[in-house]
């Protein structure tokens, strides 16, 4: 456990060093801010998605980053870079929770047209900060 | 053609699986023992406090509004129509239903001559219907303040449910299929929420086990703000999970109402009830 904990951390500090040069990299170069904007913010967009009752409304059950009033019915979401390394099970967790548990009460957002790929692909993309 | 016939056969092998092999008894036993080992700490007749046998937090706020019951004046007004009520033919419920007392107890029970299960909801409807009156909504007003009435002058009478027979252990065996069926834009079966996850928590809702489920209602809801139905209940669940909820009384509420009193044999009636 800690082991995960302090391979996420160094990821978070990995992430955090490379976000910062980008950063002063855009300061410098104005041309690729722009790009850095989006990707903020399709973090963020899957965060509001993640955590809003009428979009994914993964809080009912799962504890996540700074979610609040979140449901304990299924496991936490953390260090999902170290325990998802595949962005596509990940993904396919998500669209399709049947198909690594058939039985699974996960709902299966992509299947039934609860989100669509671009709303599970931001998702994806905020679960991987965490 | 060969397919089709052991398409067919197999079917046919499973249909007569489920009917001959069904063994309701051990089912309940099976049910009942899920929940007493999963919550060694609740006292059995507990059970039909529903999340407020798990939760002692729950309980204490519980216990407070159990102090001035909100569904008490559902019950004066209960009374009020069941003794007060003449219908044009001159007769009142009592015909159908005597004093009304220890009523709750006789309910659900699967009619052989009818071959469906009869509620107490259903039959105070058909009393109605027999003496000339209009039938009342099935999930709120009056009849879930009669109902209120009736349960609360069945409490501490035990649930004691039969399923003999064919016919009775098919609708069982419909309502057991209908409370393990996934259904709805959010795939979840009643099972789901109520069995597997009893005790978790859904957002900041703890989810309540369904042993014991039929024992108080009908329930005055602070949500609802008013007193309703075991079958109003049934079509939030559904709701709840984008699922199509059905009309009060339908075949399938009330075969999962047998289903589910069965599966609470034993328990005591403690109704009208008062939830979040
Ligand atoms: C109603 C409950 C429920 C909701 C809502 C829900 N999940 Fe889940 N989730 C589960 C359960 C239960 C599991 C455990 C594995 C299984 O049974 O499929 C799970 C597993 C997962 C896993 C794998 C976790 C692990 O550690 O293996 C991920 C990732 C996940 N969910 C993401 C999400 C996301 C993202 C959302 C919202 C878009 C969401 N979940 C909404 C119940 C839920
Ligand atoms: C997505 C989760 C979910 C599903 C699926 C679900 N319920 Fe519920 N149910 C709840 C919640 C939340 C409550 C309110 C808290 C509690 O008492 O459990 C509740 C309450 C109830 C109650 C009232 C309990 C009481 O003590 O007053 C009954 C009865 C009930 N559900 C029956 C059913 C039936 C039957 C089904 C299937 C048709 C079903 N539920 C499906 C979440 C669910």
């Amino acid at each position: 456990m800690t082991e995960i904990f302090s391979l996420a951390r160094c990821r978070v500090y990995l992430f955090r060093s490379i976000m910062f040069s980008l950063i002063s990299f855009s300061s410098t170069y104005a041309l690729s801010k722009g790009t850095l904007d989006i990707e903020t913010t399709r973090v963020e967009q899957g965060e509001k998605l993640a955590f809003d009752r009428k979009s994914g409304n993964c809080l009912a059950c799962h504890a996540i980053g700074l979610g609040t009033m979140s449901g304990n019915l299924a496991p936490p979401l953390f260090a999902m870079k170290e325990r998802f390394p595949n962005p596509q099970k990940l993904t396919q967790q998500i669209s399709n929770s049947l198909l690594s548990n058939e039985d699974s009460i996960m709902p299966p957002f992509g299947l039934h047209g609860l989100l669509n790929e671009d709303q599970i692909s931001k998702i994806v993309d905020y679960l991987y900060t965490l | 053609m060969k397919k089709l016939v052991f398409l067919i056969t197999g079917l046919t092998v499973a249909l007569y699986g489920t009917i001959l092999f069904a063994e309701p008894e051990a089912e309940q036993a099976a049910f009942k023992s899920y929940f007493h080992n999963k919550f060694p700490d609740v006292d059995k007749p507990d059970f039909i406090n529903g999340v407020y046998a798990l939760d002692s937090n729950a309980r204490e706020q519980w216990m407070e509004i159990e102090e001035f019951p909100p569904y008490e004046i559902a019950i004066d007004e209960g009374e009020a129509l069941f003794n007060n009520t003449r219908f044009t033919d001159g007769k009142s419920y009592s015909h159908c239903f005597g004093t009304g007392q220890h009523l709750r107890k006789k309910y659900p029970y699967f009619d052989k001559e009818r071959t469906q299960v009869v509620t107490m909801e259903l039959a105070i409807n058909d009393c109605r219907e027999k003496h000339g009156a209009k039938p009342l909504k099935y999930k709120i007003g009056d009849l879930a303040k009669i109902s209120a009435y009736l349960s609360y002058h069945s409490r501490g009478d035990v649930i004691d449910v039969i399923v003999s027979g064919p016919a009775a252990i098919q609708a069982y065996n419909k309502g057991k299929e209908y409370y393990y069926t996934k259904r709805g834009q959010l795939n979840f079966a009643c099972v789901d929420c109520h069995v597997s996850s009893a005790g978790k928590r859904l957002r900041t809702e703890i989810l309540s086990p369904s042993l014991g489920h039929v024992s108080h209602f009908p329930v005055y809801r602070l949500k609802w703000g008013s007193i309703g139905t075991l079958h109003r209940r049934f079509s939030g669940c559904n709701s709840q999970v984008r699922a199509k909820s059905q009309p009060g009384q339908s075949e399938d509420y009330r075969n999962l109402e047998f289903f589910l009193s069965y599966m609470s044999n034993d328990l005591e009636f403690n109704g009208p009830g008062v939830r979040r």
